[in-house]
């Protein structure tokens, strides 16, 4: 029977199934950060446990880190003591890689493991982050878990699952100019809502998706989680290996070739069966701007804000007017009239060498509204950081008015010292647009790398594809 | 963990869709290298009229009086009454052990987002799914009956309401054996020890580029 290529992903991992169905799945690399961890670390010396293979382990300290002024170290208490007691933990235990704070290649998470080959087609990924779908642009299967699970993991190198239903997203065709992948996926988390994969492994599939970069693939991925799906993936193709070659963690040799032989078997078979199919066209999907305060309330660049009474169900007219009241829009306010206070580039979404390349094509030679208070541009890793650097980026956004900071998850979640002002309104390149989530009482905009750079330069949300 | 067999409780209700772990519990309280102590800052933004922050006295704060959890009548609550999508978003564990340090043992909704479902079942705080208009049904009910207490069953996987009616809710059997028991469950992999070596030794030989 043609199987889909979660099938082979799980069968590839199981090691036992209790009799209800639930297995335990064997997992081949853990990322570790600071936040998700201490717990774990403790719960694991409290009952006596030894990490079971310390080689699965990719670490590094992310979402508490400063972007700015590295030489003052981590000014607030409690924010320090959590970026220590994760140093501790790994000097205790050991890894196969530690990238700590200020280090060459500290960075977000999820974009260290790709960038340094630690994340490999067909591997079990799991992380203490419900970003972790990220590595399924890889044909991995990426878990985010929870603090009891990353201990689990720890402990028995196994996480207990039970197999979920099977999904295919489906995008055909091709993308115009200056539409991205952010824009593909939240487009698809438009149509199927943010519940809309819940209990599924969702595979992303089609011509517009195979003819993403693998940044791109990451992207689309990592937000498979706002739909509801804990776990998002691609299958591996030519852009999957290309990728991995010559990266500090990927196989080389004998071993390479042998590698690449599986890793060309991760694919759906042919008529392979899912439970769900949903089906989009890439060419008309337009730059998307979320307006509300779940990544479901999303609309494109031409759209309007709706009115509550634009919905049927009660519950969902009542979170719209929720919604309208949290971010202070009116029914019916065209998205090209709402102005930006802050413009955030960067987070696990989009921070990678490409995110910040769309972002420089829109913001060279020009610069930023003076209405517009701060722009940051916060690269996904220390080599991300390099990299645009060697190209030139940084002069572009520097030259823009834009700020370019050190690297770090940073405003995408505001647990360090960036985030925004009660009131204040941002158009943001990361991936939750809670309520509360870049600072108490902000207001969130989920756009594209080059629609939050055009934002910045109009001082609200403006059409891309009439810049470029 | 703490195990789970019967509960009568109070019910209060959250009557929103999408309530997303940042609100259950915001960012900066996830800086706490502890697993306990997030109970005063559950729902922090919605609960407080001011911003919370780590280490203050919560007690002093001014409370937010239209915040359905700080009505006198649900003082006391054991069961959280939700809507869809409960615990969206971040896979942060300090959800469930906010629910849980601020008293709620059980959560009745109709569903949960995957990762949250899964962490509260490691935390003692059993989530129970219900059809849409049972839920409708008990969020009208809870509105007009102050005192209003539902009677859970893990074992019968029952709730029943004041008035007799009985629902039956559906459970892994698996979980439900975990949470009835108490069980750790790394202890109860390690069973499994040997079998987990033997699968790692032959993947070794199978696929030694995942081994580097």
């Amino acid at each position: 029977m043609p199987k889909t290529l979660y099938d082979k992903l799980w069968e590839n991992h199981v090691v036992r199934t209790e009799a209800d169905g639930t297995a335990l799945l064997y997992i081949d690399r853990h990322l570790v950060h600071e936040v998700t961890s201490p717990q774990a670390f403790e719960g694991l010396k409290l009952a006596g446990r030894k990490p079971w293979r310390v080689s699965s382990i990719v670490a590094t300290a992310d979402h508490n880190t400063p972007t700015d002024h590295w030489e003052r170290g981590i000014e607030d208490p409690v924010s320090r003591q959590q970026v220590e007691t994760l140093d501790a933990n790994i000097r205790e235990v050991g890894a196969l890689a530690f990238f700590p704070f200020k280090d060459a290649r500290q960075g977000i998470v999820h974009v260290i493991g790709p960038e340094n080959g630690a994340t490999l087609p067909g591997m079990t990924v799991v992380c203490g982050d419900s970003h972790t779908s990220t590595h399924g642009a890889f044909a991995c299967l990426a878990h985010g878990i929870g603090t009891s699970e990353v201990e689990h993991v720890l402990a028995t190198q196994c996480l207990l699952q039970t197999k979920m239903k099977s999904m295919l997203v489906r995008v055909e065709g091709t993308v115009g100019a200056g539409v991205t992948a952010k824009d593909i996926v939240l487009a698809i988390i438009g149509r199927i809502g943010t519940a809309g994969g819940t209990g599924h492994a969702v595979e992303f599939g089609g011509s517009a998706i195979r003819a993403l970069s693998m940044e791109g693939r990451m992207t689309v991925c990592n937000m498979a989680i706002e739909a509801g799906a804990r776990v998002g993936f691609v299958a591996a193709d030519d852009t999957t290996i290309e990728y991995l070659k010559g990266r500090p963690f990927s196989p080389s040799g004998e071993v390479w070739d042998r590698a690449v032989a599986h890793w060309r078997t991760l694919v759906s078979d042919p008529g392979a069966r899912f439970d769900a199919v949903v089906e989009l066209d890439a060419a008309a999907i337009r730059p998307q701007v979320t307006w509300g305060t779940s990544p479901e309330m999303v609309t494109d660049i031409g759209g309007s804000v709706p009115a509550p009474e634009d919905f049927a169900d009660t519950v969902k007219r009542e979170g719209v007017a929720r919604a309208l009241q949290y971010m202070g829009l009116a029914p019916r306010t065209n998205i090209r009239d709402i102005k930006v206070d802050q413009v955030f580039i960067g987070s696990c979404t989009n921070s990678r060498i490409e995110d910040l390349r769309e972002a420089a094509v829109v913001a060279k030679g020009r610069r930023k509204a003076d209405s517009v208070r701060r722009v940051l541009v916060v690269p996904g890793s220390g080599l991300v950081k390099r990299q645009a650097e060697a190209e030139g980026l940084d002069r572009i956004f520097i030259a823009a008015g834009f700020e370019w900071r050190e690297p770090g998850c940073s405003m995408c979640l505001a647990m360090n010292a960036d985030r925004l002002e009660p009131g204040e309104r941002c158009a943001s390149t990361s991936n939750r647009n809670f309520e509360g989530r870049q600072g108490n009482g902000g207001r969130t905009h989920l756009v594209s790398p080059a629609m939050a750079a055009a934002a910045a330069i109009a001082g609200h949300f403006a059409d891309v594809r009439e810049i470029i | 963990m703490r195990a789970f067999t019967r509960l009568d409780g109070l019910v209060a209700p959250l009557d929103r869709a999408n309530v997303d772990t940042d609100a259950i519990i915001p960012k900066q309280f996830l800086k706490s290298i502890k697993r306990s102590g997030f109970g005063p800052n559950a729902f922090d933004e919605w609960r407080y009229l001011d911003r919370g922050e780590p280490g203050r006295d919560n007690s002093q704060r001014p409370l937010n009086p239209e915040f359905v959890l700080n009505q006198p009548r649900y003082r006391g609550a054991s069961v959280l009454l939700t809507r869809d999508n409960f615990g969206c978003g971040s896979s942060r564990e300090h959800a469930p052990w906010a629910l849980e340090d601020y008293g709620f043992r059980a959560l009745v909704g109709t569903t949960f987002a995957d990762i949250f479902y899964n962490n509260s079942f490691k935390n003692g705080l059993l989530p129970i799914k219900l059809p849409a208009a049972e839920i409708d049904e008990m969020f009208a009910q809870v509105a007009a009956a102050p005192g209003y207490r539902l009677k859970i069953d893990l074992a019968a996987q029952t709730v029943t309401r004041p008035d007799g009616k009985v629902l039956n809710f559906d459970v892994d059997a698996f979980r439900k054996e975990c949470l009835l028991n108490g069980w750790d469950d790394i202890g109860l992999t390690l069973r499994h020890a040997d079998a987990i070596r033997e699968f790692e030794a032959k993947r070794r030989i199978d696929q030694p580029w995942l081994f580097a």
